[in-house]
């Protein structure tokens, strides 16, 4: 590129800016310190029914700048604390509320028993946070002892908020994320729609899930064991009743409805978003659903939002960062006056990813005006096919098809793609065919089977999923989700059942298919002990798909790639700048030196580490005479060559070129050939293609006089082999014959004869005599004086660095009685003492 | 780099200039000669038979060895999403193999062999004080050592991608992309993902590219200057599986070689990929000039 000065700057300037802006970008896009975390103890509710006794929880309270502000409560999840809620807490104060978090009874520092969000404690401790908060001048008071407070939570959280709402009519708004909305079918599952199922029977039951919550509460704080732990009794004997017989006593069903927002709904009278994870196999979609459209029945004018997610209990898709933004969105909008927030639907399509663990899936976020529920706006029937299949539940239960791993969150959801794998004798499968074009399926299909035994069999679990088989034969269960069944009974009279599949948002492509795979077992499920043989088969060939018409959200590249992509071009605009840019500018000539070809003055050069290679030479060379550089060897004459080349920067000092003192690329340097310490060849080139490629790389457009240089070079068919094969005399040749192309005004030659036989060497020196007759200038070093004696008009003797003497031959020989050159340069260099003649 | 036509004044020599006529300091070493200098060298020919040669090696192992578990089985129960099973579905996801196969390691060998020699190689043959003589100036010379050296990498690139590409359609026939993380592609979408990916391949290149670059001009030995960038990449890359890094890793240049998995979902993820080649970009850049810098005040005593 061709610049003017002026232009370079700008150039250099629009580099500035754009880096600067890209830079602003990031740093604005980077959040600023959040508010310190204030501890405090706060006083609960009853230690237990028979202790009236406050428990104490251990809470923290984030004040932002401007006070006072609107109160976020953010309760944590099953078997964290105040702590594990700290990134939210931070993001929630940043956006400028009151943002306090506790640990809640039995967990962290908190003291009392764990009672699952009972009213009477857990729920009881949620209001006496609200009670502080109504002291607190920090925070918005509506009325007396009524602050303006928001509720949320995730899980245990969560169900928590939705209580509390429920329960106390001074929250004003609720954010309750992946949590159940009646616990005893959260963890008693079943999937058969009414009125098959009875209403008295318990669905299967999921012991591992309820087996590593219950765990999460055994450690106590004095490090003892205890079969309860941090658990109340009722609370530890509902467990075990579960975990040894999978029976819910009539005490346990009361404990746990009053534990469930479903008791409840009715009575949340604000702002809700609701949240529910598409990979939740504890909570799962139907639970958000259910206490979705109770809170709609109840209170259909309160603003409800459902958004429905890539994550959840077993992981899932990372979407941390958008549902920090939702809930924070939410409360602004309901508590501090911001921008309304729409409560439309969304829901996340997650893709995921075989080869990656670094991104789970990538998400596309669809939206929906409205929540539709979970058999959707719309539905899509197709065709199953599939005989009659003969399935064992084996004895014992095991092996147990592996579909998700309960309490390993992010890693369950990665491996459940590669562990669904059904077993033989085990699972019925049927299937519908290649899908004509590509179908999204939207909330949870529903599909009609019939079971029955040759015998009759009680207690029947079987587990039934859809699966998209893609053209290559890999099936997806998406999420790793099963529907749960259990019977009572069945007999050889069939038994219909209409099952609600797992909700998923999934899209199957053309040609894929669709197959329902129902099975006996799965390990995460309490499983019937004796074997049994079930019959299954369709009761209906139709397959209902749920649909929803949905937009998406997200596409393209986000927002800070603009100014990330701007700094990548600004850089390269930089360094194409930086490259096009020369770091010199020719001085030009001095007239009044143009007549000599070479001045050298006061020239120095120390290396690193101390070596003086040149030490203040000064020489200059008229034009057309032929120089001869002499000295021993290591007497800096190759590094005052290479400095006069500009191959090697002066310490001190500087050289001239027909009169234009010499930096790296001086264009002066374009009058010169060169052949410095030996020949410079491309080995894998033939000896033509060097000269002709060096010629062309040189930048020069005249003659290169070809002809007469190859003359030089001597070497015949040879010019025509690869160098790699040349011998060093022919290389040495080819070396000095490069030097002549174009014939350059002055000729610098190091020891050019080296290698060469006497024949050769001979000849060399014709050919240096020639060339200096035509009026070029020549400079040769060499070791050998009886050579410069004999080609030299003019002498430089160099030894240890400096000049030792300067002139003509004939001067030279003149102080010394009429003896040989070289017996006079031995007395010079031998001791060591300067002769300056001329 | 822009190229322009060889006519017009003289970039640097002033009116005072002693250039001889007809020298100009834009016609020195142009894109071309470099081109031509190290077309015929043997290690370009190798670089670019082994483009050729692996997808036929894979396509003989796929041929000629036991039949792969991801046919025959088809239907249910069988949960692998692995590419490599899918690479005998067509043209295209062999194509996506080939270029799995060979981004981790071959291509960035390659990268840092076309850059990391570029230099150095010249200062191994003595030809380095010849071109700075000639003169080249210094900059001009690595502009066109850095073109060609990007040149031919994105030249192996494509290469790779045509063979791949012939051989697995005539392999395996010309079916669109099926996509590792599940769903087909029409065959023009096929072709958009397949170019986005090569696409940030190459990017990710200049990673390799940037270093080995720097060190061809820190050293005089090509082997010394490519191996040392290898061995950077390599340790790089450890680090990067350390997880005790934490947040850190995601400075590490090697962080984002993978995001192009991100350009197979239903729908391009652009994130990691637009931080990747934004970073790629301006680590490529940044190591250039810091040669560019090293190399202005270099005594070439070569």
């Amino acid at each position: 590129m061709t610049l003017t000065p002026r232009q370079r700057w700008l150039a250099a300037a629009a580099a500035v800016v754009v880096l600067a802006a890209g830079t602003a970008g990031i740093a604005l896009a980077r959040t600023p310190t959040p508010p310190a975390a204030l501890p405090l103890t706060i006083p609960g509710g009853p230690a237990s029914a028979d202790d009236a006794a406050p428990v104490q929880l251990d809470a923290a309270i984030r004040l932002p700048e401007r006070l006072p502000a609107p109160a976020v409560v953010l309760a944590h999840g099953f078997g964290g604390s105040k702590d594990s809620v700290n990134d939210e807490a931070d993001a929630l104060a940043e956006r400028g509320f009151v943002v306090l978090t506790y640990s809640a009874r039995g967990f962290g520092e908190s003291s009392g028993l764990i009672s699952m969000n009972s009213p009477e404690f857990e729920v009881a401790d949620a209001s006496a946070i609200v009670d502080v908060l109504a002291d607190r001048t920090e925070v918005v008071q509506d009325g007396a002892d009524d602050p303006r407070v928001g509720f949320a939570g995730g899980s245990y959280g969560g169900a928590l908020a939705l209580l509390a709402a429920g329960y106390d009519d001074r929250i004003d708004a609720v954010a309750a994320d992946i949590t159940w909305n009646d616990l005893r079918s959260s963890l008693f599952a079943q999937s058969v729609a009414e009125p098959v199922a009875e209403a008295e029977s318990l669905g299967a039951y999921k012991q591992v899930w309820s087996g590593v919550f219950f765990g999460a509460g055994l450690t106590t704080a004095d490090g003892q064991v205890t079969a309860c732990g941090r658990f109340t009794l009722a609370w530890c004997r509902a467990y075990t009743d579960a975990a040894t017989q999978g029976t819910v006593s009539a005490e346990s069903a009361t404990l746990m409805r009053a534990s469930s927002p479903a008791s409840v709904a009715d009575r949340i009278a604000v702002p809700t978003l609701l949240g529910g994870g598409e990979a939740d196999s504890l909570f799962p979609l139907a639970q958000v659903d259910a206490t979705a459209r109770q809170i709609a029945a109840a209170h259909p004018d309160v603003p409800l939002k459902v958004v429905w997610h890539g994550a959840g209990h077993d992981g899932g898709a990372d979407e941390t960062e958008r549902l920090r933004r939702l809930t924070g969105d939410w409360f602004s909008a309901h508590l501090a006056g911001g921008p309304p927030m729409p409560t439309d639907f969304e829901m996340s399509r997650v893709e995921g990813s075989a080869l990656s663990n670094r991104a789970r899936g990538t998400v596309e976020v669809l939206a929906a005006p409205s929540y539709p529920g979970i058999t959707g706006d719309g539905s899509v029937r197709i065709a199953l096919a599939g005989p009659s299949q003969q399935v064992l539940a084996p004895a014992g239960g095991v092996p147990a098809a592996v579909t998700t791993l309960p309490g390993l969150g992010a890693i369950a959801g990665a491996a459940s793609a590669l562990v669904a794998v059904p077993l033989p004798n085990q699972t019925a499968t049927f299937a519908t065919p290649p899908l004509p074009a590509a179908q999204r399926i939207a909330g949870s299909p529903r599909v009609r089977l019939v079971v029955s035994s040759d015998v009759e069999a009680t207690d029947v679990t079987l587990f039934a999923s859809v699966r998209v088989v893609g053209a290559q034969g890999s099936p997806l269960l998406p999420n790793g989700l099963v529907a749960p069944i259990r019977l009572d009974r069945v007999g050889p009279s069939p038994t219909t059942l209409d099952v609600d599949l797992p909700a998923v948002v999934v899209d199957a492509a053309a040609g894929d298919r669709l197959a329902v795979v129902v099975s006996t077992t799965d390990q995460a499920y309490r499983l019937p002990t004796g074997p049994a043989v079930y019959t299954i088969g369709l009761a209906s060939n139709d397959l209902v798909l749920p649909t929803i018409a949905a937009t998406a959200l997200s596409t393209g590249p986000p927002v800070w790639a603009w100014p990330l992509g701007a700094t990548a071009i600004a850089a390269l605009i930089w360094l194409a700048v930086t490259l096009a840019r020369p770091r010199y500018r020719d001085p030009g000539a001095d007239v009044a030196l143009a007549d000599q070809a070479v001045i050298v003055e006061g020239l120095s050069k120390r290396f690193p580490g101390g070596v003086t290679a040149v030490d203040g030479v000064t020489f200059s060379v008229p034009r057309g005479v032929v120089l001869g550089l002499l000295g021993p060897n290591g007497a800096g004459k190759s590094t005052t060559m290479r400095m006069i080349m500009g191959l090697i920067e002066p310490t001190e000092g500087r050289a001239l070129v027909f009169g234009e003192p010499v930096h790296p690329g001086s264009a002066a340097l374009s009058r010169i050939g060169c052949f410095v310490e030996g020949p410079g060849l491309l080995p894998h080139l033939s000896g033509r293609q060097n000269l002709d490629l060096f010629w062309r790389a040189s930048g020069r457009t005249g003659d290169p006089r070809l002809d007469e240089v190859l003359d030089v070079a001597g070497l015949g068919h040879a010019i025509d082999r690869r160098v790699r094969t040349y011998s060093q005399g022919m290389r040495q040749r080819l070396g000095i014959a490069q030097a002549m192309l174009g014939l350059p005004e002055l000729l610098l030659l190091d020891e050019p004869t080296n290698g060469l036989d006497p024949p050769q060497i001979k000849e060399m020196r014709d050919v240096v005599q020639r060339y200096a007759e035509r009026g070029r200038t020549v400079i040769i070093s060499s070791h050998l004086l009886g050579e410069v004696e004999q080609t030299c008009s003019h002498v430089v003797v160099m030894g240890r660095g400096r000049v030792i003497a300067d002139g003509t031959v004939a001067d030279l020989l003149a102080g010394h009685g009429g003896r040989r050159l070289e017996e006079v340069f031995l007395e010079m260099v031998g001791e060591g003492h300067t002769v300056v003649t001329s | 780099m822009t190229r322009r036509p060889a006519a017009g004044p003289p970039a640097t020599a002033g009116p005072m200039s002693s250039a001889v006529a007809g020298y100009t300091p834009r016609r020195t070493l142009t894109v071309r000669v470099e081109l031509v200098r190290q077309l015929r060298r043997r290690r370009t020919a190798v670089a670019l038979a082994l483009a050729v040669a692996l997808p036929l090696i894979v396509v003989a192992a796929v041929k000629l060895g036991p039949a792969s578990s991801s046919t025959g089985r088809g239907g249910l129960g069988d949960g692998d999403l692995d590419l490599v099973g899918l690479a005998t579905v067509g043209a295209w996801n062999f194509t996506l193999t080939m270029l799995l196969f060979s981004s981790g390691f071959l291509l960035t060998i390659i990268a840092a062999m076309f850059l990391g020699d570029s230099v150095a190689s010249e200062a191994s043959w003595s030809t380095l004080r010849y071109l700075l003589a000639a003169p080249v100036p210094r900059r001009r010379l690595l502009r066109s050592k850095a073109s060609v050296g990007v040149l031919l990498t994105a030249t192996t690139l494509l290469v790779l991608v045509a063979a791949s590409f012939a051989i697995g359609a005539l392999a395996f026939g010309t079916a669109p992309l099926t996509s590792p993380v599940g769903g087909t592609f029409s065959t023009g979408e096929s072709g958009a993902r397949l170019a986005v990916v090569a696409a940030y391949i190459g990017l990710t290149l200049l990673v390799p590219a940037g270093i080995a670059f720097l060190m061809s001009v820190l050293t005089d030995v090509p082997l010394g200057a490519v191996g040392a960038a290898v061995v950077i990449v390599l340790v790089v890359g450890i680090l990067d599986r350390i997880e005790a890094l934490g947040s850190v890793r995601s400075l590490l240049p090697g962080h984002y070689t993978n995001a192009w998995v991100d350009a197979l979902g239903a729908q391009v993820s652009w994130d990691e990929m637009a931080v990747g080649a934004s970073y790629s970009v301006v680590l490529f850049s940044v190591l250039v000039a810091v040669a560019v810098l090293r190399f202005d005040r270099k005594d070439i005593t070569s």
